[in-house]
């Protein structure tokens, strides 16, 4: 469903992303790992438009990304979860997941489809905040909510950077849970993690980048017995 | 001393017109980062474009309330569309030298086509009379100012709290790239906000019109005010906007009677104190 082939992101005049490639299909819940600095964050920044790759192309559907603003992006289906939470701070928590509600339309939602109720369901201690402002809540609070947030656009894929970050350790098992629950409901994810006793729990596949290039790819038996490549690119 | 009612509406018609600037400054500096050294030129081209109209061509006042706002709304979206999101690129610096050289050839036109000299606008009707009020006789217009600024305020509270417009705006004022994320075209949303408040700006400067006169430095008088209104207040705030505007018309009216010789000064003691105590603003979140 999205393949992305050979691209090349700057920051400035900083040479990010060395001719990225990888591909998902539909329903996977797929896992880029890597150290710090390595272009985990920039690769789903390119596909979400936020930063221009410069070369490459990243198709979606058949649809190709490249060029297209973030915004564009979004409304063909993809999500976006960034680092750092990035709750708007000033909206209550119900205000937070309308944003996410693309155009304000409730159409293009069917069976199994993303609601306010749904959420409200499924996380009930959202509903018990959710007239509070978003920055009151805890990081794994926050957390859900903007991965909920994002799901409100009913997005066919999602790319989630960084999820566990920062969360004690008994949060990062309920926000991979909450992971594993979207992928159940037919969503594809692309997930950043540098924690990769976390991601195995969850992944299907993986790749694994380095200094701007993908230097491996493959699924948990074939990343298990893959010693040598973590214990060159994973473990510090 | 028994003048006190007077001085209090003069300040408060004081505060209505800037609240009427200033809300455009903060809403756009709130959302798009940018200092708007161009937002008091366009206050004072709305002024000459009243002159115009009431004054040349139509003769109602009316007319002008209703055209300036819409004239500036267009030139305020083109000078988004064409002039600052391209420049953008380059950072605050490159917004600041576009805003301020704007603001310089705004005025340079106007003193061009209108004279560098004051015209005055008069009013008829209804509006040029008086009412009694608290036992004095007081111009109707200074309160129709500081009705339309209630007015305004109210319209644009309703909008930012209870409409999904608001909930976009103000999510955009935290953080306008997760928006964007998440399928709302921000860039049109941001052209939008610099139009609403560019004609706003000129709404206020036909308000101005026959209150304070119409002449080529009445820019620069009302923008160090409305400076310090956003930074009282509170960068992006609007409800800080209005709070800061009714303290500074009441200051400066207040600052007239009392103190006469250090009444200038006294905006810009407000403003230090507040740096000092809260540096962001009255109801600015801290960053």
């Amino acid at each position: 469903m999205l393949e992305i082939r050979d691209i090349h992101s700057y920051y400035g005049k900083s040479h990010i992303l060395h001719g990225v490639s990888l591909d998902l299909k539909e329903g996977e819940l797929v896992c880029l790992l890597g150290r710090n600095g390595v272009g985990k964050s920039t690769t789903l920044k390119s596909i979400m438009g936020v930063v221009k790759p410069e070369q490459g192309s990243i198709r979606f559907h058949d649809r190709e990304l490249v060029g297209l603003a973030p915004y564009e992006i979004a409304r063909l289906g993809v999500g976006y979860v960034p680092e750092d939470r990035r709750i708007f701070r000033s909206l209550t928590v119900h205000e937070n997941l309308l944003m996410g509600i693309k155009n304000g339309k409730k159409e293009n939602i069917g069976e199994g489809g993303w609601t306010v109720e749904r959420v409200y369901k499924l996380f009930p201690r959202l509903e018990e905040r959710k007239n509070n402002k978003g920055s009151h809540l805890s990081g794994g609070e926050q957390q859900m909510l903007t991965v909920v947030r994002t799901l409100m656009g009913n997005p066919r894929v999602i790319l989630v950077d960084e999820p566990t970050e920062g969360l004690a350790p008994l949060i990062v098992k309920d926000v991979l849970d909450m992971l594993a629950t979207v992928r159940k409901s037919g969503v594809t994810v692309l997930m950043v993690e540098q924690n990769f006793k976390a991601a195995i729990k969850v992944a299907d596949r993986y790749y694994i980048m380095s200094k701007g290039q993908i230097v491996f790819a493959g699924n948990t038996e074939e990343l298990l017995a893959a010693e040598e490549i973590r214990k060159n690119y994973l473990e510090v | 001393m028994s003048d006190i009612p007077v001085f209090f509406l003069h300040g408060l018609a004081y505060a209505g017109l800037l609240f009427l600037v200033s809300a455009g400054l903060t809403l756009i500096f709130g959302m798009m980062n940018v200092l708007n050294f161009a937002h008091a030129a366009m206050y004072m081209l709305g002024a000459y474009l009243s002159y115009t109209i009431i004054m040349q061509l139509t003769g109602q006042f009316w007319m002008a309330l209703i055209l300036c706002p819409l004239i500036l709304f267009v030139i305020g979206a083109l000078i988004e569309r064409f002039l600052l999101r391209r420049v953008h690129k380059y950072g605050h610096l490159g917004e600041l030298l576009l805003t301020f050289g704007l603001a310089y050839i705004v005025t340079e036109l106007v003193k061009w086509y209108w004279g560098n000299y004051p015209l005055a606008v008069n009013i008829t009707g209804f509006l040029s009379g008086t009412i009694t009020i608290f036992g004095f006789i007081y111009p109707i217009y200074r309160i129709f100012i500081f009705l339309c600024a209630v007015l305004v305020g109210g319209v644009m509270a309703l909008i930012l709290y209870k409409t999904r417009l608001g909930i976009i705006l103000r999510a955009s004022v935290n953080d306008s790239e997760m928006t964007n994320t998440l399928g709302v075209n921000v860039p049109l949303v941001l052209m939008g906000v610099f139009a609403f408040g560019t004609a706003l700006s000129g709404f206020a400067g036909v308000i101005a019109g026959p209150l304070l006169s119409t002449f080529p430095g009445m820019a620069q008088e009302i923008l160090i005010d409305a400076f310090v209104v956003i930074v009282v207040g509170g960068f992006g705030s609007l409800g800080g906007a209005i709070v800061a505007s009714l303290l500074i018309g009441q200051l400066q009216s207040f600052g007239v009677l009392l103190i006469p010789k250090l009444s200038v000064a006294l905006v810009y003691l407000l403003m230090a104190i507040v740096l000092v105590v809260k540096p962001s603003g009255l109801f600015g979140e801290e960053q």
